[in-house]
């Protein structure tokens, strides 16, 4: 599996790009290997206010149902249509296609309590 | 994880599993498949091609003895004495009130007859069987064959073709819910013309020692014509296309095989029989509400436990849900009032505290290409 070492992520199995003051959000390929075939994502709207560690949506896999929590606070400037259409995408390519928001981070000392590549393989056990 | 897993029941095919980097779950007690490819994959290889499911952790349970026919007439809905010999059927067990101690299959043999009961209620069925057998007075014995027993299924379009090359006895001379003595390669064991998928298939009991060896000689036969090893949670989005009740979710110790629409399998003209008395009332109102099958008009997703609505008011519970991988709609199963249940009706479900429309649709959601109508089928 991989983790990309430029991205941070959350104990709640999201990851963080940063692009200038906006943050790109998805989930893990571990979380995405964990759920199996995603078939639904529940986004927040464009200009909804996302809290660090609060719930911004739900994804669901054919079995189960699953929060999504964002590892920063922010505005959501952007959702990605084409996973609510193909929430395969998520599967097939979760950190490129597979983006869910883009959120502009409002306080952006908040990545730093965020995980490493390395802490997150270790909190995971891989 | 890994802790609790320890103290869960492991089926003979455990190993087997794990090397096929199948996902385990614990399901009824025990440590259990629930995908090894992909739910979705697994699913659309039993609709076109076939499927591998290990069953093993299922409950077998052997009534013998002289009585064991009225002992079964008195213990179960259907209708016993109309079981030839190497033929199986559906039947219930319940409760004085109507209610659903579990779901089961009764196959009779020459000289006994097996009880197929689901995996987390093997102890209480058990205890049930037992206490109706000690509080009538029947002359019986009533064996617990579960951890003796292996069972494998194999269903889908090719289920047949690949099995046969295996088997020491003619395929097609089993009829749907019949079943027979044979020898799957050299492990000897009952062939059964059933299955819980909608699909045309067979179980295979064997002794648990024969399992995995049973497992391994089908795999390799099917592997080039499509066969995939499927776990529970295909096996779920199959059974639920093809309608068929899960204890547990749409039918349980609160719900009545009539609400269910089992009544097929409950015969009330074939004497007494426990749970009758509270069933007739309903036979004469009909039942106040009922299973009905739902489809989604939107992507959610509504799940067991869900509530159903109409116009604000609370009306009913959604028993079933999840994506139909053959249909590409979202599906499920509901209970309703009797008055809301016909197809067409429209009603709301509620998710995550918003409101979805839902229609109630004709069902089973799917049937086989070329099956012909029969009476409804379940394992």
């Amino acid at each position: 599996m991989e983790f990309p070492a430029e991205l941070k992520y959350s104990k709640e199995h999201e990851w963080v790009r940063l692009e200038g003051d906006v943050a790109v959000i998805g989930i893990t390929e571990f979380a995405q290997d964990e759920l199996g075939d995603i078939v639904y994502v529940e986004q927040p709207k464009v200009g909804d206010e996302v809290r660090q560690n609060s719930q911004f949506g739900v994804v669901e896999s054919v079995k189960t149902v699953s929060d999504l929590y964002s590892p920063v606070s922010g505005e959501v400037v952007e959702v990605n249509d084409d996973v609510t259409s193909s929430p395969e995408h998520i599967n097939k390519d979760p950190y490129g296609a597979g983006w869910i928001i883009k959120v502009k981070v409002s306080d952006t000392a908040e990545l730093d309590s965020l995980l490493s590549a390395a802490d997150y393989k270790e909190m995971i056990g891989q | 994880m890994t802790q609790a897993h320890n103290a869960l029941n492991k089926t003979p095919l455990y190993d087997v599993h794990k090397q096929l980097n199948a996902r385990l779950i614990e399901f009824g007690g025990w440590l259990m498949p629930v995908q090894y490819s992909g739910i979705i994959e697994e699913h659309k290889a039993v609709r076109n091609a076939a499927g591998l499911f290990d069953l093993s952790h299922m409950g077998e349970i052997e009534v013998s003895g002289h009585q064991a026919l009225q002992f079964l007439q008195y213990v179960t809905t259907n209708d016993v004495s109309k079981l030839v010999e190497w033929q199986a059927h559906y039947t219930f067990m319940l409760y004085p009130d109507g209610g659903i101690v579990d779901d089961l299959i009764v196959y009779r043999q020459p000289d006994k007859y097996l009880l197929v009961v689901n995996a987390s209620n093997i102890q209480k069925d058990l205890l049930w069987l037992k206490e109706t057998q000690t509080l009538k007075g029947f002359d019986l014995t009533i064996r617990d064959r579960s951890w003796a027993t292996g069972l494998i299924s194999i269903q889908g379009p090719k289920a047949l073709e690949i099995l046969q090359p295996h088997v020491n006895i003619d395929l097609n001379e089993i009829n749907y819910y019949h079943f027979t003595q044979g020898q799957v390669g050299d492990a000897p064991g009952l062939i059964a013309r059933t299955g819980y998928t909608g699909e045309d298939g067979f179980e295979l009991f064997v002794n648990r020692v024969y399992t995995e060896k049973v497992w391994n000689l089908i795999m390799e036969a099917g592997k080039d014509q499509g066969l995939l090893p499927v776990g529970l949670g295909a096996r779920d989005t199959l059974r639920l296309e093809a309608k068929m009740a899960l204890y547990g979710n749409d039918i349980d110790a609160g719900t009545n095989p009539l609400d269910a629409g089992l009544a097929w399998a409950v015969k009330l003209d074939k004497g007494d029989f426990c749970g009758k008395r509270s069933l007739l009332p309903v036979k004469q109102a009909g039942p106040k509400r009922k299973l009905v099958g739902f489809e989604v008009k939107d992507k959610a997703i509504a799940r067991h436990g869900y509530p159903v609505a109409k116009d604000g008011q609370m009306v009913g519970k959604v028993t079933s849900g999840a994506p139909s991988p053959t249909l590409g709609k979202n599906i499920g199963l509901a209970y309703v009032p009797a008055d809301m249940s016909a197809v067409g009706t429209e009603l709301d479900v509620i998710i995550r505290d918003k409101t979805y429309k839902i229609e109630v649709v004709k069902t089973p959601f799917y049937t086989r290409p070329g099956k012909a109508k029969k009476a409804p089928e379940k394992n």
